[in-house]
């Protein structure tokens, strides 16, 4: 029995489901769309500096991803489909395939947010790429296995929707710190070195959650 | 037949301070049946559930045992088939998609064509293979979930309220399934019916006492 073809059927039945259902996708375009055409409205010919831009970046991903990402589980206990995932795989299973296609969407997100960023802020000039692509996929990786974790606890619960953004910012504050510093490097053109702390807590941090969310996921999954 | 039993031992099943049951005992050998009856709330589906190892004992041990190992809960799925109404497929999915992911994400394996024709064929869907569930009557959902619940041949079969939202054709297909279910493994059915209970060699009642 391969455990990896068992992950890779969840990530399939997964990502068949989204493209069907658009379940996630049309949350998270919906909010990039109406995020970043607000912050065009409210700065109207202003050039923000690295910081804002940096801030106003993950800002956006945070709240999109946010909106999207929960649905990972929520769908399935709304649709009541959760059981006939408990009677189907493994916990352990289940979370690294759920976390393979958060991880998978929250990329898609942050390299939509980084075209459209490009394309309508001037001042968005990615100078240092080595700094951003990583920052760029380590803080994925870290937002999807924080967001993976806490859809599984708030489908769990009944009030979902508020629930979510509660109780994830203080988990995502050390990651937001740290991506919105990395991304003001790579917009101000620093060298690799002057990053390699941020990069350093943005690994520890992705390897924290991913272990922690494996050794919680089986009690918040099963009863 | 692969050799397997089921035991319950004093299992005990409380939600906050109301108890549900107390102190059940009973085993099962394969070949063999047992029937949990009882009225409405007195804990047959919770009953089920904790034997299919998606809810735990508040006290006492539930255990399968398959060719002399016992297997871990964690394992549980792979050796469980069940059917109930509260048991969902994926609307978005056609009945012979719902059948092989599933069984991809239970086993790894790709269920081969024939395998999916056969299954759907004995529950009297070959015509709606590739229609999306969604578009299933209640009925027809009920016959696709026998389906999904036995492409991995399960050890136990569990069924709770067997024949819901079934018409006589169905009825039948699911005295077959259980007749040979009880035959070659371990079938465990919930039910008031008890016509259905009648299909099992030994009972539990719940809620007496």
């Amino acid at each position: 029995m391969s455990v990896r073809a068992q992950i890779g059927a969840v990530v399939v039945k997964d990502v068949r489901s989204e493209v069907r259902n658009r379940y996630a996708i049309n949350a998270l375009v919906m909010f990039v769309v109406t995020a970043v055409a607000t912050i065009l409205f409210a700065l109207r010919s202003e050039q923000p500096g690295p910081a804002t831009l940096a801030g106003m970046y993950w800002v956006v991903i945070f709240f999109s991803a946010m909106s999207g990402l929960a649905r990972i589980f929520v769908s399935e206990e709304e649709r009541g489909t959760a059981l006939t995932l408990q009677l189907t795989t493994s916990p352990g299973i289940l979370f690294a395939g759920k976390l393979a296609v958060n991880t998978g969407l929250t990329l898609l997100l942050t390299l939509s947010v980084s075209a459209l960023y490009i394309v309508t802020f001037p001042g968005f000039v990615i100078r240092s790429p080595d700094i951003f692509a990583l920052t760029v996929l380590l803080g994925s990786i870290g937002f999807s296995a924080s967001a993976t974790i806490l859809a599984a606890i708030i489908a769990k619960a009944n009030s979902r929707g508020t629930l979510y953004p509660v109780l994830s910012f203080p988990i995502l504050i050390p990651l937001l710190m740290t991506v919105m510093n990395a991304t003001e490097k790579a917009l101000e053109g620093a060298a690799f070195i002057e990053a390699v702390g941020d990069m350093q807590v943005l690994v520890g941090y992705c390897l924290i959650m991913i272990a922690g969310s494996f050794l919680l996921f089986d009690y918040v999954w099963n009863d | 037949m692969r050799s397997s039993s089921v035991k319950l031992d004093s299992v005990s099943k409380r939600f906050n301070r109301r108890t549900i049951f107390e102190k059940v005992s009973a085993s099962v050998n394969a070949p063999g049946s047992l029937a949990i009856t009882g009225r409405n709330g007195s804990g047959k589906s919770t009953l089920v559930k904790i034997l299919a190892g998606v809810l735990s004992a508040t006290e006492g041990k539930v255990s399968l045992t398959v060719d002399g190992h016992e297997i871990p809960r964690e394992l549980l799925y792979q050796q469980v088939g069940f059917v109930s109404p509260y048991l969902m497929l994926y609307d978005e999915f056609s009945a012979a998609e719902n059948i092989r992911l599933l069984e991809s994400m239970r086993s790894g394996r790709r269920a081969a064509d024939t395998e999916i024709d056969s299954l759907l064929d004995m529950v009297g869907l070959a015509h709606r293979r590739n229609d999306r569930i969604g578009t299933f009557s209640s009925g027809m959902k009920q016959r696709a979930k026998y389906a999904v619940a036995l492409i991995h041949r399960p050890a136990m079969l569990i069924l709770d309220e067997p024949t819901s939202n079934l018409d006589a054709e169905g009825i039948a297909i699911v005295r077959g399934v259980a007749e040979r279910q009880s035959t070659s493994g371990i079938l465990i059915v919930a039910t008031n019916d008890s016509e259905e209970a009648g299909w099992c060699s030994q009972q539990i009642p719940l809620g007496i006492g």
